[in-house]
C-alpha cells in the first residue's frame, strides 16, 4: 500500500535521509523508531507529500506521490489522516469545530450528520463534555486525543501518527496506545507511527522499523526486534550510552 | 578584492531577486483563489471583522487627533498670510489625498498586520498549516486569500472614516476653538475638493491594503523556527510594510499629481 524507495533528503547540506526504503502493507500498523533528530518526522512527512525528496519515490496505492500534480496529490491526501506531534489543532476553533472541520470542508454532510459523527468520535476518544473548549483550555493528553479524533473522523484508509504519546504520563500514554489499537481494529486503517515508547510499543504495532543514519536499518515484528542482534537495535532497546548511536 | 566584492554584491542581489519573485508568486497564487471557487465566505467575514471592525477605535482616535493637530498648525500658518478661510480645504485635501490613506495604513499595519503575521507564523510552527495541507485543503486559499480580499474591502472604508473624522476634528479646533465660521470651513472645502482627490485617496488605500496584507501574510507564512522566528517575521513585516507604504505613496503621489 505504501512503498518508500531509495528516499534521499538533505536540508542545507545536512543529509537526513540517505536512501531509505520501507514497505507498509494494507491495514498494517507499523512503528518507525530511531534517534531524536534522525529524520523520522521527515520520512513521515514525505509519505503525505509535505516534503519533496531530493531523490527517490513514495508510492501510495500504486501512485508515486513525488511526481503527481498538486490536484492529484490532494486527491491522494484525502485517503490520509494525520496526528501531528503537538496535535496541530486550530487555536481559533473549539474542540468540536476542530473535529468537525474536515467533514465541513470535505464532505456534504448535513449539520445534524456532522454533529452525530463528531459526538461519536468524541465518545471513541473518551472526551465527552469538552467540545466547547478551545485547545488552549485542555491538557496535552486531551489535545492528542482530539487530534486523533480529527484524524479519524473522515475514516481515512491511512493514518500517520507523529509521536502521539510524547510528553505524556504513563497512564495517558497507555490510554492513547489503547485508543490507537481500538480504533485500528474498528476502522481497519493502515497506520504509520513514530514512537520512542519501549517496551510499550511492542504490544501496539505489527512491525517496527529502525531508522539509522538516514536508512531503514532493521524491520521486523516486535518479537523479531526484541531478539535482534543488530547493535543499533540492541542499544536503542536498552537505552545504553555505549554503542553505534552517538549522543551529540 | 574587487572580484570578492562583486561576488558578495551579486549573491545578495540574486537573493533579493529570488525573494521578490517568491513573494510575487505568493501574491499571484492568493489572487488566483479570489476568482476560483470554493470561496471561503466565513473566513472572509472573520477577517473583515478582525482587520476592519476591530481597528475602528484606533482609526477614530487617530483620525480625530490628526484633524485637530492639522487645524492648529495650518491655522497658525494661514493666519500669517491672512488666508484663514482656506483652513477647510487645506485640512480636507491633506487628509483625503495624503494623510488619511497613509496614516490609516500605518495604523492598521501596527494593529492588525503584525497580529496576522504572528498568527500565521504560529500556525506554521505549530504545524497547523501542514494540517490544512494534510487535509487536502490549500492553506493559501484558506488563510491568505480571505485576508487579502478583506484588506481590499476594509482599507478604503477605514480610510474614508479616518478622513471624515479628521475633517470633523479639524472643524472642532478651527471653528469651535479658533473661531472660524462654520460656513467658511465647509463651503471652501466644497470648492476645492473634487472627486479626483477622493479617488486618489481611495486608490492609495487600496494599494496600501494589498501591500500590507501581502507582506504580512508572506512573512508569517514563511516564518523562521520557534518563537524567535515568529518575532523576527513580525518585526520584518511591520518595518517592510511601513517602508513600502511610504515609497508607494510617493510613487502614486507623483503619478496622480
Amino acid at each position: 500500500m505504501i512503498e518508500v524507495v531509495n528516499l534521499h533528503k538533505s536540508f542545507g547540506g545536512q543529509r537526513v535521509l540517505n536512501g531509505a526504503n520501507l514497505k507498509v502493507s494494507d491495514k498494517e500498523l507499523i512503528a518507525i523508531m530511531g534517534e531524536s533528530g534522525g529524520g523520522k518526522s521527515v520520512l513521515l512527512r514525505h509519505l503525505i507529500g509535505l516534503v519533496k525528496p531530493d531523490r527517490g519515490k513514495v508510492v501510495v496505492e500504486g501512485e508515486d506521490i513525488t511526481r503527481v500534480s498538486r490536484k492529484e496529490l490532494d486527491k491522494i491526501r484525502e485517503k490520509f489522516g494525520v496526528v501531528f506531534q503537538g496535535g496541530a489543532l486550530f487555536d481559533s476553533m473549539t474542540v468540536y469545530e476542530n473535529i468537525a472541520f474536515p467533514l465541513r470542508e470535505k464532505t456534504r454532510l448535513t449539520k445534524g450528520e456532522v454533529r452525530e459523527k463528531v459526538e461519536e468520535a468524541l465518545e471513541d476518544v473518551g472526551l465527552g463534555g469538552v467540545e466547547h473548549k478551545f485547545p488552549a483550555e485542555i491538557s496535552g493528553g486531551m489535545k492528542k486525543r482530539v487530534a486523533l479524533a480529527r484524524a479519524l473522523i473522515t475514516e481515512p484508509k491511512i493514518v500517520l501518527f507523529d509521536e502521539p504519546t510524547t510528553g505524556l504520563d504513563p497512564i495517558i500514554l497507555h490510554a492513547i496506545h489503547k485508543l490507537i489499537m481500538d480504533t485500528h481494529k474498528k476502522y481497519g486503517f493502515t497506520g504509520v507511527m513514530i514512537s520512542h515508547d519501549i517496551p510499550e510499543i511492542f504490544e501496539v504495532v505489527d512491525r517496527i522499523a529502525f531508522l539509522y543514519k538516514g536508512v531503514i536499518e532493521v524491520v521486523g515484528t516486535p518479537k523479531e526486534i526484541r531478539r535482534s542482534s543488530d547493535p543499533v537495535v540492541r542499544q536503542f532497546i536498552k537505552g545504553s550510552l555505549i554503542g553505534p548511536i552517538e549522543i551529540t | 578584492m574587487i572580484e570578492r566584492f562583486l561576488r558578495i554584491v551579486g549573491s545578495h542581489a540574486i537573493s533579493v531577486l529570488r525573494t521578490m519573485g517568491h513573494m510575487l508568486l505568493f501574491l499571484l497564487n492568493a489572487l488566483y483563489f479570489v476568482f476560483t471557487p470554493p470561496f471561503k465566505h466565513r473566513q472572509l467575514l472573520r477577517e473583515i471583522r478582525f482587520i476592519g471592525a476591530k481597528s475602528m477605535t484606533v482609526i477614530l482616535l487617530m483620525g480625530s487627533f490628526t484633524g485637530m493637530v492639522l487645524a492648529l498648525q495650518i491655522f497658525y500658518t494661514l493666519r500669517k498670510v491672512g488666508s484663514e478661510a482656506m483652513l477647510g480645504p487645506a485640512i480636507a485635501l491633506s487628509l483625503i489625498r495624503e494623510l488619511g490613506p497613509v496614516l490609516s495604513a500605518l495604523t492598521i499595519t501596527g494593529r492588525a498586520g503584525s497580529a496576522l503575521t504572528a498568527e500565521i507564523g504560529i500556525m506554521r510552527i505549530t504545524e497547523q498549516i501542514d494540517a490544512l495541507s494534510a487535509m487536502a485543503l490549500n492553506p493559501v486559499r484558506y488563510l491568505i486569500t480571505p485576508k487579502i480580499v478583506a484588506a481590499i474591502i476594509v482599507f478604503p472604508l477605514l480610510t474614508s472614516i479616518f478622513d471624515v473624522i479628521g475633517i470633523y476634528g479639524g472643524y472642532l479646533v478651527g471653528v469651535k476653538l479658533l473661531g472660524l465660521s462654520s460656513g467658511t470651513y465647509f463651503s471652501e472645502m466644497e470648492h476645492f475638493v473634487d472627486m479626483q482627490d477622493i479617488r486618489i485617496g481611495l486608490y492609495k488605500a487600496l494599494t496600501f491594503g494589498i501591500l500590507v496584507l501581502w507582506v504580512c501574510c508572506y512573512k508569517g507564512f514563511y516564518t523562521g523556527y520557534g518563537a524567535e522566528g515568529v518575532s523576527k517575521s513580525t518585526t520584518n513585516a511591520v518595518v517592510m510594510s511601513s517602508v513600502l507604504i511610504l515609497i508607494s505613496d510617493y510613487v502614486l503621489g507623483s503619478f496622480f499629481m
